[in-house]
């Protein structure tokens, strides 16, 4: 009967002294946190996939309390989000645009010539660096062996029939499968926009017949057309610049190789 | 002094914590993805293990075999090394916002660390004094962060290789932390 209180008295004294030395200590060591910093918390997703550049949700808090990232900051939570936090911040969204990832390739496998035939690491970063990148004869395209898909936490893309192809409406813009692909073919979109150039092709126009039935030939007809001057060419491939693009779909009607969308 | 040295490299090397006693399992496959993140973990548990050694090698010396109640010393020291835990993470958020910014998520992680309770009962098994309790702490702890950024190393050079489908993830690991193991055992005799 001794030993079993002593044991209880041993164990139950070193709990209530350890209790009160970590109570006052937690007094004692009391860090201000900024509240607004704890609301902005609550209100963010919490998946801390790292897609705004911070260290997962908690730094993007801290960052957006301590006012060095914009309230927008979260790619995952959209404008939704961005409206609340900035209510809390108390200052203005800035209508934030929802964005998703668009592959701008559309070199299918019967599209696309073949210039030999690859058989080996099926990883789009080893392919990238074999001798003409790959099986297919564009050296810009998508290869198709997925690294994207593998990069993306959302299943919101995947390759079909050769080609990266994002699901709109899983995508939450974490920019992951951005990183990921070696040829920098994935770009981050406004949600709305409908009319995309679906190649990143460099070469010229002959060059990319030769290669691809479906790659941008550098005409340059869809910058002529466009009333807002929202398309460029950039280095023999047409670029659209999405804060003038009124999506009124003239470059898609005028483009001779249907590679606008 | 010279016996404190092989204290360390004996508790380091040969009787490492993880590749030859197999304890802190969970921390060691969990947190070596990356190389810097294992470190930071390494660095976290070097500083717990040495306090935790210290301090618990004073509960035992000074409460526990006077009142001839050690068999008391799994429970004691795993109220111990939480609390010691929760005070050491209090203490840093106050006066070391770095050091607790990089250590981060792994402090509060190692309350629940087998290696550390081990290298605390182990310093009671071989009758330690306080110094080379302290001293054996920091030596397990040197193993472990050892081990775990090797791992960490070889996963990052491993993670784009061909790796048969039925290996991928977990299973290469834990192939990867065996063939460690097996490599340990070459420090068997050292001392």
């Amino acid at each position: 009967m001794m030993g079993l209180l002593l044991a209880a008295g041993v164990i139950g004294s070193i709990g209530i002294i350890i209790g009160v030395l970590l109570g006052v200590a937690s007094e004692k060591f009391k860090v201000e946190v900024d509240e607004r910093e704890i609301l902005v918390r609550a209100e963010l997703p919490g998946n801390n996939c790292g897609g705004c550049g911070f260290p997962g949700c908690d730094g993007l808090a801290n960052a957006i309390a301590a006012g060095t990232a914009p309230v927008s900051g979260c790619p995952v939570g959209g404008p939704a989000v961005a409206d609340k936090i900035a209510a809390i911040m108390g200052v203005e969204s800035g209508g934030a645009v929802k964005k998703v990832a668009f592959v701008k390739c559309k070199g299918t496998c019967d599209k696309t010539r073949v210039q030999y035939n690859y058989f080996g690491m099926d990883d789009c970063r080893k392919v990238s660096v074999v001798p003409g990148g790959g099986e297919k004869a564009c050296v810009y395209g998508c290869m198709g062996y997925g690294s994207c898909v593998k990069a993306c936490e959302f299943d919101a893309i995947h390759v079909v029939d050769g080609v990266a192809v994002v699901d709109k409406e899983k995508c939450v813009a974490c920019g992951k499968c951005v990183q990921a692909c070696p040829n920098h073919l994935i770009q981050l979109v406004p949600y709305d926009a409908k009319h995309l150039v679906q190649c990143s092709s460099h070469d010229k126009g002959k060059d990319v017949k030769a290669k691809c039935d479906n790659g941008c030939i550098g005409c340059t007809l869809c910058t002529k057309q466009c009333e807002f001057d929202a398309i460029h060419m950039d280095n023999n491939v047409a670029v659209i610049d999405y804060e003038k693009c009124t999506n009124c779909g003239k470059c898609a009607q005028k483009c001779p190789v249907k590679v606008i969308m | 002094m010279k016996e404190l040295i092989l204290v360390i490299v004996g508790a380091a090397l040969v009787n490492n914590i993880i590749l030859s006693q197999f304890q802190g399992l969970c921390p060691f496959l969990g947190v070596s993805k990356k190389t810097d993140t294992a470190a930071g973990m390494g660095g976290a548990v070097i500083f717990v293990i040495t306090l935790a050694s210290f301090v618990t090698s004073i509960i035992y010396k000074f409460v526990l075999v006077p009142l001839d109640v050690t068999y008391l010393q799994t429970i004691a020291f795993i109220l111990v090394i939480a609390a010691l835990v929760q005070f050491v993470e209090m203490f840093l958020k106050k006066s070391m916002p770095s050091l607790y910014q990089a250590l981060g998520v792994f402090l509060p992680l190692i309350t629940t660390n087998c290696a550390v309770l081990g290298a605390a009962l182990t310093n009671v098994q071989k009758e330690y004094n306080i110094l080379f309790s302290v001293f054996n702490g920091l030596g397990t702890a040197i193993g472990f962060t050892l081990a775990i950024v090797l791992l960490a190393s070889i996963r990052e050079s491993i993670e784009d290789n061909d790796i048969p489908v039925n290996f991928k993830g977990s299973p290469i690991v834990l192939i990867t932390s065996g063939l460690m193991a097996i490599a340990f055992m070459g420090f068997a005799g050292l001392i």
